[in-house]
């Protein structure tokens, strides 16, 4: 099951989601205007939403591929559970795009004034919100495996799900800017993304057993 | 004794509700007749508002249905999860426009009072945020349905997506009051006692809610009803093709 994630690694694209969220970084000064103290208001907001969208580049991935050659069906007649490989897709995913995100986001901090304060912060929340971003966008893929060009359709239907995740990942990272107290948004950042993982590979796996049927 | 699983018959479903409809319907449009009527103009204006108070006997009844509508939907969709209801999951489908649809005036009159009460068409408001987020619940919802061409894994993926949906809705509520302090009210109306509204806006009011109440029922059947029908089309086509 491990070479599935080298599998995934080597297939291109990998860096087309850090590509965008380097351009989501560049364009916002430019449509803001570049004043420090703007942009520095509204960094943390502007991050998570690159993150978001960054991340639902390549959402439609994770299973597509797989169903179309047939070995979506192969994995689920193999004797690891579904769950579990559904939660390994979610994994992979988050190390090819979750994590280098989480990495750059400092440096599109700077690009956007970021305040001293909040660095450690933004990799925090970023660090716990982004497997939590996988994993609901695993299921919403598992929804749509069957739908031709189902891009779109999976976008209406996992960003509405991504807002808890923004509100208090973006909210733990403009706390920590201000220098307030951050146990709040932290810890119900943190339960969401342990409860996404907890029960959606679940889900996930039943939506795929339907769509295989 | 009459239960719901009587009517997994769609045979049943549809003979008693070819006498239940047009009672429920028509009864929908007299109560919210009534209702309006009594509450556009037969109730004082405000003496504050004015005569805006008045598009509370819309607003509060389509809120309160854009949200019990999904409440339906999450119990039909268990229904149909649980226990393979065909019926059930018919009307979990033919519930979504309506639910949208009152979701939408819900937000169009919100919007309209507000215009002249706040001053302003929108607020960063947890309330107004977490319905246009049901709203996008909503739309969600009824494209999977749309974009699935096996009606039964179409009805076993969107209840699924209910499900987990109901989920994150109601996460993004507490989100959306996590995010920002309201502008919207507290509730108006509750059975506790010490309510704040006069029992001459509370009648109308109330008339007009059981009258929303009707019209969704009403809609839901008669939509449940035209997926039966089309579903038989669709056997008959597929039989006729075959023979």
């Amino acid at each position: 099951m491990r070479d599935l994630r080298l599998a995934l690694r080597a297939g291109g694209g990998f860096g087309l989601g850090l590509a965008f969220f380097l351009i989501l970084a560049v364009l916002v000064p430019l449509g803001v205007g570049p004043e420090p103290e703007v942009l520095a208001r509204i960094a943390p907001g502007v991050l998570w939403v690159g993150a978001l969208l960054a991340c639902l580049l390549s959402l439609d991935r994770i299973f597509a591929l797989d169903y179309e050659d047939g070995s979506l069906d192969l994995l689920a007649t193999a004797p690891l559970p579904l769950e579990a490989v559904v939660a390994i897709k979610a994994l992979a995913h988050w190390i090819t795009t979750g994590l280098p995100l989480v990495l750059v986001s400092p440096v599109l901090g700077l690009l956007l004034f970021l305040p001293g304060a909040a660095y450690g912060w933004l990799i925090v929340a970023l660090l716990l919100g982004t497997p939590a971003l996988s994993m609901i966008g695993a299921f919403g893929a598992a929804l749509t495996v069957g739908v031709k060009r189902g891009g779109l359709l999976l976008s209406l239907l996992v960003l509405p799900m991504y807002v808890p995740t923004l509100v208090f990942g973006a909210e733990l990272v403009s706390r920590g800017a201000q220098g307030l107290s951050v146990g709040t948004p932290l810890a119900l950042l943190a339960g969401i993304t342990a409860g996404a993982a907890a029960i959606l590979p679940f889900a996930a796996a039943l939506v795929l057993r339907i769509n295989l049927r | 004794m009459v239960s719901i699983w009587q009517y997994a018959n769609p045979l049943r479903f549809m003979r008693t509700t070819d006498w239940l409809l047009p009672i429920v319907a028509w009864l929908a449009v007299a109560v919210t007749a009534v209702g309006l009527i009594w509450g556009f103009f037969f109730t004082p204006d405000d003496f504050r508002q004015g005569a805006t108070v008045k598009i509370i006997f819309l607003h509060v009844p389509s809120a309160l249905m854009a949200i019990n509508a999904w409440i339906m939907m999450l119990v039909a969709s268990l229904i149909w999860l649980i226990r393979r209801h065909h019926v059930s999951a018919l009307a979990a489908k033919a519930a979504a426009p309506v639910g949208v649809v009152m979701t939408l005036i819900g937000l169009i009159t919100g919007a309209v009072w507000g215009q002249p009460m706040w001053g302003t068409w929108w607020a960063g408001d947890p309330r107004l945020t977490s319905f246009l987020i049901l709203f996008l619940f909503y739309l969600g919802y009824i494209a999977l349905w749309a974009a699935i061409e096996d009606p039964d894994t179409a009805a076993d993926l969107t209840a699924v997506l209910c499900l987990v949906g109901s989920v994150f809705a109601l996460l993004s509520r507490y989100a959306a009051f996590f995010w920002s302090q309201g502008l919207h009210q507290g509730a108006s109306l509750s059975l506790a006692p010490g309510t704040r509204v006069d029992w001459a806006y509370k009648a109308p009011l109330y008339i007009s809610m059981t009258g929303f109440g009707l019209i969704f029922v009403a809609l839901v059947l008669a939509g449940t009803r035209t997926e039966i029908r089309a579903r038989r089309m669709k056997a008959l086509v597929a039989r006729e093709r075959m023979a």
